[in-house]
């Protein structure tokens, strides 16, 4: 931004106009700080992952053994207090290869990318699961479909977040 | 345009200073199972549409209309937000039905206050960023402003204002739903510490979480669903300019509340609020704005609602009993659901299912809430159990 911006018709801008005060700015940074109540729900679903477990929930009603587990069917609008474990594999429903960071910054010729994807997790319902990360795996090797685990934290360093499983690997 | 629009349910949730036990979702599922069960058992798959009253900022999410869906069974539903108070989340519902869109409407509110660690700078970032932000002030500032001029401009007094906390907060005993039920002496409020001079520490709500769902319907549908319908014959909104230096009126008015008023009066056909009106839950986030509000909202003259106050007319054994349920006062600020909340007290007055503080031979209620500090918008409906 050194350089003065042409553009037709206007006056140019350099960043030094800026600094020195030449244009006038008012600058403020928002301080906003929350702590969400997990209900009885993601409580539970958080605990058992601290457990290395992922537990769902299912509706008596339209069978859906739902995850992330929830204590009302959004479609039947019913109460769910049907807890149900289910696997920690299954299989990829759809991926992608992150090349920016997320300020657009591109990543560095060495760095991995970050590999977000749906996993389909075995023992839920079809196409029900969770958005997790890619791990242990060449990107170009990566296929909808493809079968894969979790890589769990150590048991000492979860602490009942979705990050208390590392990524899921192929199987 | 002209159908007539029932409340045919209401429902609600929480109503606590914390709420650690629920989610938001769990919170408004709950309120929302209530409502629709109170509507007859209804299914939300026979719900048209569905209307949300939110702020991003006060729930940590940006685009958060979009996490309306599921806790009101909407999924797959006509939804949208409204970022504003929950009354003119209502009038939006409203007007899906009377245009003839819709027949069957939901709409909804909640608070998670207690989720958020410094609500106050939620408040600041809300004033302008270059002519109010940079003197860096705690935001209630602009409610002593407002006060102090009110007083100066009406002949109100510090003790009247002191009064309609102590109202209130008594009121709010009768309430099973208010958090801030107090029996309290004129000392306690007058000799409380200062916030912004003439604001003392009590003449200021405390925070509420809670949800709240009403669910509207056509005359038609209304019919079928409840036989306690109570209708919604006037709605109005209005905003007055930002600036708080130049506001139309001054700093001593509250003119948004004025102009809706007038609109939803005139709407539901009134002439004469004061003796057409049985009762009102109107906006007290701070004392001297039920004085205010009482004055804009043609229930009194200007300068009358201290006096009037004083003479109990606004006592649950009044003319115009206000704020029966303890208002914002006695039972905490809801936040965006302010106004669902006025209107709830209104439905449960109406139907005569307002227990211990149930008021005698009420038809007509107002509703009026206010945006809070440091907005200039208030919202009015006019309530009656008559079509
Ligand atoms: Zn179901």
């Amino acid at each position: 931004m050194e350089d003065t911006i042409k553009v037709a018709g206007g006056t140019g801008l350099t960043a030094d106009d800026i600094k020195s005060g030449k244009i006038f700015l008012t600058e403020d940074s928002l301080d906003c700080a929350y702590a969400w109540d997990t209900g009885v729900a993601v409580n539970r679903y958080l605990a058992e992952l601290k457990q290395g477990k992922i537990i769902a929930t299912r509706c008596k009603k339209c069978k859906r053994t739902m995850l992330p587990p929830r204590l009302f069917c959004e479609l039947c609008f019913i109460p769910c207090s049907n807890w149900q474990y289910v696997q920690d594999t299954g299989i990829v429903n759809t991926f992608s290869i992150c090349h920016v960071h997320w300020d657009a910054t591109r990543i560095g010729k060495d760095e991995k990318p970050h590999l977000p994807a749906v996993i389909e997790i075995d023992g839920a319902s079809e196409g029900m699961g969770i958005m997790h990360l890619l791990g242990e795996v060449d990107p170009e090797e990566i296929k909808i479909g493809m079968q894969v685990k979790a890589v769990w934290k150590p048991e000492a360093e979860r602490t009942g977040s979705i990050i208390d499983i590392k990524y899921f690997k192929p199987l | 345009m002209n159908k007539k629009v029932a409340i045919v349910g209401l429902g609600f949730s929480g109503f606590g200073t914390t709420t650690p036990d629920l989610s938001y979702r769990e919170m408004i599922f709950e309120a929302a199972t209530r409502c629709y069960e109170d509507a007859g058992g209804i299914h939300p798959q026979a719900i048209d549409s569905f209307v949300a009253s939110s702020e991003d900022f006060m729930e940590g999410i940006s685009i958060a209309d979009e996490y309306v869906p599921d806790q009101l069974g909407a999924v797959l539903k006509p939804v949208h937000s409204i970022t504003g108070d929950s009354l003119q989340g209502l009038a939006s519902a409203m007007m899906q039905i009377k245009t003839g869109q819709q027949n069957i409407v939901a709409a909804s509110a909640f608070s998670k206050v207690s989720n958020l660690s410094h609500h106050e700078h939620l408040v600041s970032y809300a004033t302008d960023p270059v002519y109010i932000r940079p003197f860096n002030e705690n935001p209630y500032f602009i409610a002593g402003l407002e006060m102090n001029r009110y007083l100066h401009e009406t002949g109100t007094t510090r003790d009247q204002c002191a009064k309609v906390v102590l109202k209130n907060r008594y009121n709010a005993l009768k309430n099973p739903g208010a958090c801030y039920g107090a029996r309290l002496e004129l000392e306690d409020v007058t000799g409380a510490p200062a916030l912004s001079y003439p604001l003392g520490i009590y003449d200021m709500s405390g925070h509420l979480d809670g949800a709240i769902v009403v669910l509207l319907a056509s005359e038609e549908r209304a019919r079928e669903l409840t036989d306690k319908p109570v209708w919604i014959k006037g709605i109005g909104w209005a905003t007055d300019t930002p600036n708080l230096d130049s506001r139309i009126e001054g700093m001593g008015s509250a003119v948004y509340a004025k102009l809706a008023s007038q609109q939803a009066y005139r709407m539901a056909d009134i002439n004469n609020p004061f003796n057409e009106i049985d009762f009102a839950e109107i906006d007290d986030t701070f004392s001297y704005k039920e004085l205010q509000h009482l004055e804009a909202l043609n229930l009194c003259g200007p300068g009358e609602a201290g006096r009037l106050l004083e003479l109990g007319c606004f006592s649950p054994d009044g003319d115009i009993p206000v704020n029966v349920s303890g208002g914002s006062l006695g039972a905490g600020y809801l936040h965006e659901a302010n106004g669902l909340q006025r209107l709830m007290e209104v439905i449960l007055q109406l139907r005569g299912e307002a227990g211990p503080r149930q008021l005698l031979d009420v038809e007509t209620g107002l509703a009026f809430a206010w945006r809070g500090v440091p907005t200039a918008t208030g919202a009015a409906a006019v309530i009656s159990t008559r079509p």
